[in-house]
């Protein structure tokens, strides 16, 4: 990767205390993100995807949550370790958050306008005047229509795609050079879904930000990641590039999330889906955390956990058995 | 709260021209909540209608004598009891004093009492509340149960104890220094209220993303909760004040009555009103003068609170 690293997550772990007991939400996570590089991380509900994107942040709710290990690196900077004064300096300014859904995301008793000229005037120090300037030159970023007149309306006077659109273009004012996006388009429907990552992959490949795409959608994946982290009980289980992982997963669950993809050419039949439940964080199964679901699992499965080891061509899995399930789609 | 009322209800022309030229400027104008509500409510007849009655009881309450040239001791003992005329508007009460004459003097004291006890409960209610609400936990339990001792107290007793251990019997305190005390203590004793509506407020809005999306953008603590919450939270508390203005207007006139608050020779509605029971069979123009006062300014504060809470919602518009 010739790009500059921007942010380095690293053996990253967090839990959840609750009265039911500890919620080990995080229990390892690794990834990496460079200047003009899409990461998707895929995952299903409750894998810890948002979670590693809120530590990143430094906005976790805690308690209950508390981070236990590892690092956040932004530039070689440790965000964790940052004076809290240092970690909001980031926030917005380098390192940007765009959420689910953006009509609870954007406060409903300020206009749109004042959402994003708040930053500029507050965090740069621009006159009204030049941060009402800027925020219509972003609203026109974001390709929304007649910015000038819209940038008075309220939120709730916006459709659900100008809405998330808004909400990219606050997550813009202060340029920051790494934009996270928390399932940008799970509130939309596909038409807008389709738009709107059209629309995030031009600004990202414009400004060589990079992105962190967290959804659980494959076909979102496809379109425009560059690396893809799979994530399952708060574990990286695989990491590849976009093209390797679709030619051939690496990992049992990938394969399994794969299969499960209704595929147009195959009209008719059964839809495959993964038998059982993501484990429950309170209670992770010992081992490999996928063995109870896996059609792979073996008795070692059950005592060792797997580590993650790398498979060549940037491709990292943690299962035992990683080769053969390579080898057996290639 | 009121000099905006008085410059709504006395100068409505000049706003209202004033308006229209920041309606050409809309193009560079930011536009805000306030600018917005504002805009809104001038078009409303019910806010126009409660902010020139408040407007106007404002005016009498400041400067009595531009509407009575009699003092509030007047007293004229050969017609007391005497019904309405051209002399004595409201008629004169038992003792002889003119009704109309005390009813304008005793504005001030009342609306005094009304106002800065529904401000101080407020203020009080609504920092503890969003305090207690935002950070939760150990600070919202310590700010709860605080809560819950002045809650405790039954307030009639509570404001017995507070104003006769301030004034000894038999002592007479100045005009300022009752009023003073009469507000903190109907404050100190109703503000569990206001932080309690705060607080749930406060609860439900901390959930939303805005506030975690205000955090990812690097807005700090204070600007979140002052900036982001408190328009938020803000309407069901303004609705309790407004309802809360009317009792303490009468809370004020049970405390005078009970002799430990408001007294003579300060009037005040809640004085006359309270002076006029034993008699009010054979005079009612005792009563029902300086009680329509009463029920006609809450009326208004009520109005006015209804009109600025929707005008505060976005989405009523």
């Amino acid at each position: 990767m010739p790009n500059e690293l921007l942010l380095e997550v690293e053996d990253l772990h967090v839990e959840f205390r609750t009265s039911d007991g500890v919620a080990t939400v995080l229990n390892g996570v690794d990834y990496a993100v460079h200047a003009g590089e899409t990461l998707a991380v895929l995952g299903e509900s409750g894998s810890g995807k948002s979670v590693t994107a809120q530590t990143v942040m430094g906005i976790l709710d805690s308690p209950p949550a508390v981070v236990t290990g590892g690092a956040v690196r932004y530039r070689g900077e440790d965000l964790l370790t940052a004076t809290e004064e240092r970690r909001r300096e980031v926030r917005g300014g380098e390192i940007a958050m765009i959420f689910q859904d953006a009509l609870s995301a954007l406060n409903p008793v300020f206009t749109v306008g004042f959402q994003i000229e708040e930053q500029l005037t507050v965090r740069l120090g621009m006159s009204k005047k030049d941060a009402r300037k800027r925020a219509i030159e972003l609203l026109d970023t974001v390709r929304i229509p007649a910015a000038a007149r819209r940038i008075r309306e309220y939120p709730h006077q916006f459709s659900g795609g100008m809405r998330q659109r808004a909400m990219i273009a606050m997550s813009l004012a202060l340029d920051p050079d790494l934009l996270i996006a928390d399932e940008p388009t799970t509130a939309l429907d596909v038409t807008v879904q389709a738009q709107i990552m059209d629309l995030l992959a031009e600004i990202q490949s414009e400004r060589q930000m990079g992105l962190i795409l967290i959804t659980h959608d494959l076909a979102v994946v496809a379109e425009v990641a560059d690396r893809i982290a799979v994530m399952y009980a708060g574990r990286i289980v695989e990491q590849a590039e976009v093209t390797e992982l679709f030619r051939s997963p690496g990992h049992p669950y990938t394969e399994a999330l794969m299969a499960s993809l209704p595929r147009l050419d195959l009209k008719g039949q059964t839809l495959e889906t993964i038998k059982g439940l993501p484990p429950s964080l309170l209670n992770i199964p010992p081992g490999c955390p996928f063995h109870p679901r896996c059609e792979r699992a073996v008795s070692r499965c059950e005592s060792e956990r797997p580590a993650l080891r790398s498979l060549g061509f940037g491709r990292v899995s943690a299962c035992h058995f990683a080769d053969e399930v390579v080898s057996s789609r290639a | 709260m009121t000099d905006p009322n008085v410059a709504g209800g006395v100068s409505s022309v000049d706003i209202a021209a004033a308006g229209v030229v920041d309606n050409s400027a809309l193009a560079h104008k930011p536009r805000s909540l306030g600018g917005d509500a504002w805009r809104m409510l001038r078009r409303r007849p019910s806010f126009v209608i409660s902010a020139v009655i408040i407007a106007l009881v404002v005016l009498i309450a400041i400067a009595p004598d531009l509407f009575t040239s009699r003092a509030a001791g007047f007293s004229d003992l050969a017609r007391a009891n005497e019904g309405p005329s051209a002399d004595a508007w409201f008629g004169y009460d038992n003792q002889g004093y003119d009704v109309y004459a005390r009813t304008i003097h005793g504005a001030r004291a009342s609306l005094l009492v009304g106002v800065f006890a529904t401000v101080l409960t407020i203020l009080i209610g609504s920092t503890v509340g969003i305090i207690a609400g935002y950070y939760g936990r150990l600070v919202d339990s310590l700010f709860s149960r605080i809560g819950d001792i002045f809650a405790a107290l039954p307030f009639v007793l509570g404001a017995i104890v507070i104003l006769t251990t301030f004034n000894a019997p038999g002592t007479n305190p100045g005009a300022v220094t009752i009023i003073v005390q009469v507000v903190v203590s109907i404050a100190a004793l109703s503000w569990p209220v206001a932080m309690r509506i705060m607080r749930s407020a406060t609860l439900v809005a901390k959930q939303l993303d805005y506030v975690k999306a205000a955090r990812g953008l690097g807005a700090s603590t204070p600007r979140i909760v002052f900036r982001h919450l408190l328009p938020n939270t803000v309407a069901p508390v303004l609705v309790y004040g407004t309802i809360a203005l009317g009792a303490f207007i009468g809370a004020e006139a049970t405390l005078a009555y009970l002799g430990v608050g408001v007294r003579p020779p300060v009037v005040s509605w809640g004085v006359m009103i309270s002076d006029a029971r034993d008699y009010f069979r054979v005079n009612p123009h005792m009563l029902l003068f300086p009680a329509g006062f009463v029920t006609i300014t809450v009326l208004a504060f009520v109005m006015l609170g209804d009109g600025i809470r929707d005008a505060l919602d976005p989405k009523a518009r």
